[in-house]
């Protein structure tokens, strides 16, 4: 999970962090303000499965799509790019047909987001959902 | 009827009347909490509330100030009606300043994008896909002069909500009245410039603790002498509540932070009497209205005390504390929005209730993106309803007496207390070092994080109720329109910038960079070099610069 720009807000990364933990997960968190480029390094260092990232800064539209190219990029195509924060419904729109999905708003259950990781990993790894 | 009466008339009816209706009725819930998960009692009476009324409420305008730090409160003067707006450029944010003039608010609040925030310049290639976003971007005094136009400086109070760039803003604002021929004590506002809570909770920083807080007391020094009418900080616990705090924890880091400015400022050879009646505070108004209201007494009754006693204040006004309150951003739903117009009435009432000197409401649409104007407008409405239709400002201080009010006053006095002890501990006897060592340790950064995991927890398990999220749920998706950024305008702001550089005389900005290096290192205050530095053009990036590379950068140590 990553923090990307310059976006401070770190309750709800710090928060589905600790949940998706308590579900078994094993989670990485990069901390605060780094690069797409960092944050995709990363996630090729540790081989992850997903990548989840947290914005609340608005500028989700550039980074985001930006983390995705620099993902297909390094071959990371069949890792899971999930995003959260302040995202209008309409950019919601653009950003799942690139390929982004979750854009979990606030209100979300950290339970939602634990099968919704679980589901995406899976058809992911084309095991049965 | 006497003390005595009173418990024995409490037990009685428990006994008689309560516990045979609870035999047959059972309660909605086992328990009842507040959102900061203090349990709450069926019923108060003055048995709860055994503390010594008389001295620990005085009279309004009295110490310790409990019902309010005014004679008459409301009745002379209602609060600042004080919305926060920012966006885009100078010129857009110009129009929105403009515009809530004229819808009668009575002070301007400026919102900054990250970049300007963490002292990136807009051309800066970690500034991409943020300039302009969140709020306006400011990179040199030509978009100070801009975001001003038309607005003369002594005419209106302006807030600015920019902390570890705070000091460039600050400058840029004394420029600009030297420019419109202000005098530098006529001109009124706030800089937010409260590094303590930015390393707990809003993240934003430049470089390390220690020296960040001695670039605070270098805008202390110079507010003191230069600007007496403008408050050099803004000690806020909004942050610190929106990262997840308790009502409890939101009051104690931020009276802690208060007290280790002001030790910070006596350090430097600064009387308390100088710099405290500078200081104001910034609060949250959160959910449960009476805890809340309880909060907002309790924070004036310590302040007082904690002033007079332990600092050795002589001066009344460094004993009042003063507050700005903004309704809690956190509690906004994205699901069914038009329900926030509704939540945020009621924490403005709470602030209102609880005596605050200025507030900020929050508009229904935030939860997604920055306010429209129409949403804006309804967030200003909702003040002057309060203000001018509900009665609540026609006596001062309306709950004061109320048992239960009371008593959560005395409930969050109590712990907001010990945790200063505890602070005051870990920094063996100095509250300024108690802070400075937490951060380190990441005690505050792990404080906060718990109590909001817990709070989710009890979100999903339905301990806690929030319309439209977990109960009397819709089908989501609800379109509501949303602000939307000019995408051109970091290209534009980019091209201002380069303008800004090609047409500002290149030896006067070496000149004024090296002079403000040179006095950081020389342990000298650098305010004056930075009004130099901005009358010449430098950028807030460039002058933030000479910061990282003298104290280095800062990175948060991982702790999650």
């Amino acid at each position: 999970m990553a923090k990307v720009g310059l976006d401070g807000h770190d309750r709800g990364v710090k928060v589905v962090a600790q949940a998706l933990r308590d579900s078994g997960m094993e989670v990485i968190y990069t901390g605060l303000h780094n690069t797409p480029d960092q944050a995709v390094t990363a996630a090729l260092q540790e081989d992850v499965d997903v990548v989840g990232v947290s914005i609340l800064s608005g500028a989700h539209m550039t980074l985001l799509p930006k983390i995705r190219k620099l993902m297909d990029e390094k071959g990371l195509t069949d890792v899971l790019l999930m995003a959260g924060g302040t995202i209008p419904e309409e950019d919601k729109d653009e950003l799942r047909q690139q390929n982004i999905g979750g854009l979990f708003g606030p209100g979300t259950f950290t339970e939602d987001i634990v099968t919704y990781i679980n589901n995406e990993v899976d058809k992911l790894r084309g095991a049965p959902a | 009827m006497a003390k005595a009466e009173v418990n024995a008339d409490k037990s009685r009816w428990e006994e008689e009347t309560l516990t045979p209706f609870l035999e047959k009725t059972k309660a909605r819930k086992e328990k009842f909490i507040t959102v900061s998960n203090e349990e709450i009692d069926c019923l108060y009476t003055s048995d709860d509330v055994e503390s010594d009324i008389a001295n620990d409420l005085g009279q309004p305008g009295e110490y310790p100030y409990t019902r309010g730090i005014h004679e008459t409160m409301y009745r002379s003067r209602l609060w600042t009606m004080r919305q926060f707006a920012g966006f885009g450029t100078a010129e857009e944010t110009n129009e929105r300043f403009h515009y809530l003039l004229k819808h009668g608010q009575m002070g301007l609040s400026t919102a900054f994008d990250m970049p300007t925030l963490m002292g990136y310049d807009s051309d800066h290639p970690m500034s991409m896909g943020e300039v302009g976003v969140e709020g306006v971007a400011v990179d040199t005094l030509k978009d100070m002069e801009t975001l001003f136009d038309g607005i003369k400086l002594d005419e209106v109070s302006t807030s600015f909500t920019i902390n570890p760039s705070a000091p460039v803003i600050y400058a840029m604002y004394v420029a600009l009245a030297d420019q419109q021929g202000v005098p530098r004590d006529k001109i009124r506002g706030t800089i937010q410039n409260d590094m303590m809570k930015e390393f707990m909770a809003q993240k934003e920083w430049v470089t390390h603790p220690r020296p960040s807080v001695d670039l605070v007391v270098d805008t202390f020094e110079f507010g003191v002498k230069e600007t007496p009418k403008f408050n050099v900080i803004s000690i806020s616990g909004y942050h610190i509540r929106e990262a997840g705090a308790t009502a409890v924890q939101e009051l104690a880091f931020t009276l802690a932070n208060g007290f280790a400015y002001v030790e910070a400022a006596v350090k430097r050879g600064l009387d308390v009497d100088d710099i405290a009646p500078q200081l104001s505070f910034f609060f949250n108004s959160h959910l449960s209205f009476f805890e809340e209201i309880g909060k907002f007494r309790a924070a004036r009754r310590i302040w007082a005390r904690m002033m007079k006693e332990r600092y050795g204040a002589k001066n009344e006004r460094s004993w009042k504390l003063r507050f700005h309150t903004q309704t809690a951003g956190v509690t906004l739903t994205e699901q069914q929005p038009m329900n926030n117009i509704v939540r945020v009435a009621l924490q403005a009432l709470a602030a209102v209730l609880g005596g605050t000197q200025s507030l900020h409401t929050n508009s229904y649409d935030e939860a997604l993106a920055l306010p429209t104007e129409e949403a804006v407008k309804i967030a200003l409405r909702t003040q002057q309803i309060i203000a001018h239709e509900s009665g609540v400002t026609d006596t001062v201080d309306p709950l004061g007496g109320s048992y239960f009010v009371e008593k959560m006053t005395n409930d969050v006095e109590a712990q907001t207390i010990d945790y200063i002890e505890q602070i005051d501990k870990m920094g063996e006897g100095s509250i300024l070092e108690g802070v400075l060592n937490g951060i380190d340790e990441g005690f505050f950064q792990r404080e906060l994080a718990k109590s909001a995991y817990e709070y989710q927890r009890q979100v999903e398990k339905h301990e806690q109720i929030i319309v439209g999220v977990n109960k009397h749920t819709e089908d989501d998706g609800q379109r509501i329109p949303t602000l939307k950024i000019h995408p051109d305008v970091e290209a534009r702001q980019v091209e201002r910038l380069s303008k800004v550089r090609a047409e500002r005389d290149g030896a006067a900005v070496e000149k004024a960079l090296a002079d403000i290096k040179a006095a950081t290192k020389r342990g000298e205050n650098t305010m004056p070099y930075m009004v130099e530095a901005v009358k010449a053009y430098v950028s807030v990036g460039e002058i933030m610069d000479v910061f990282r590379k003298v104290h280095g950068e800062y990175r948060e140590p991982s702790m999650v």
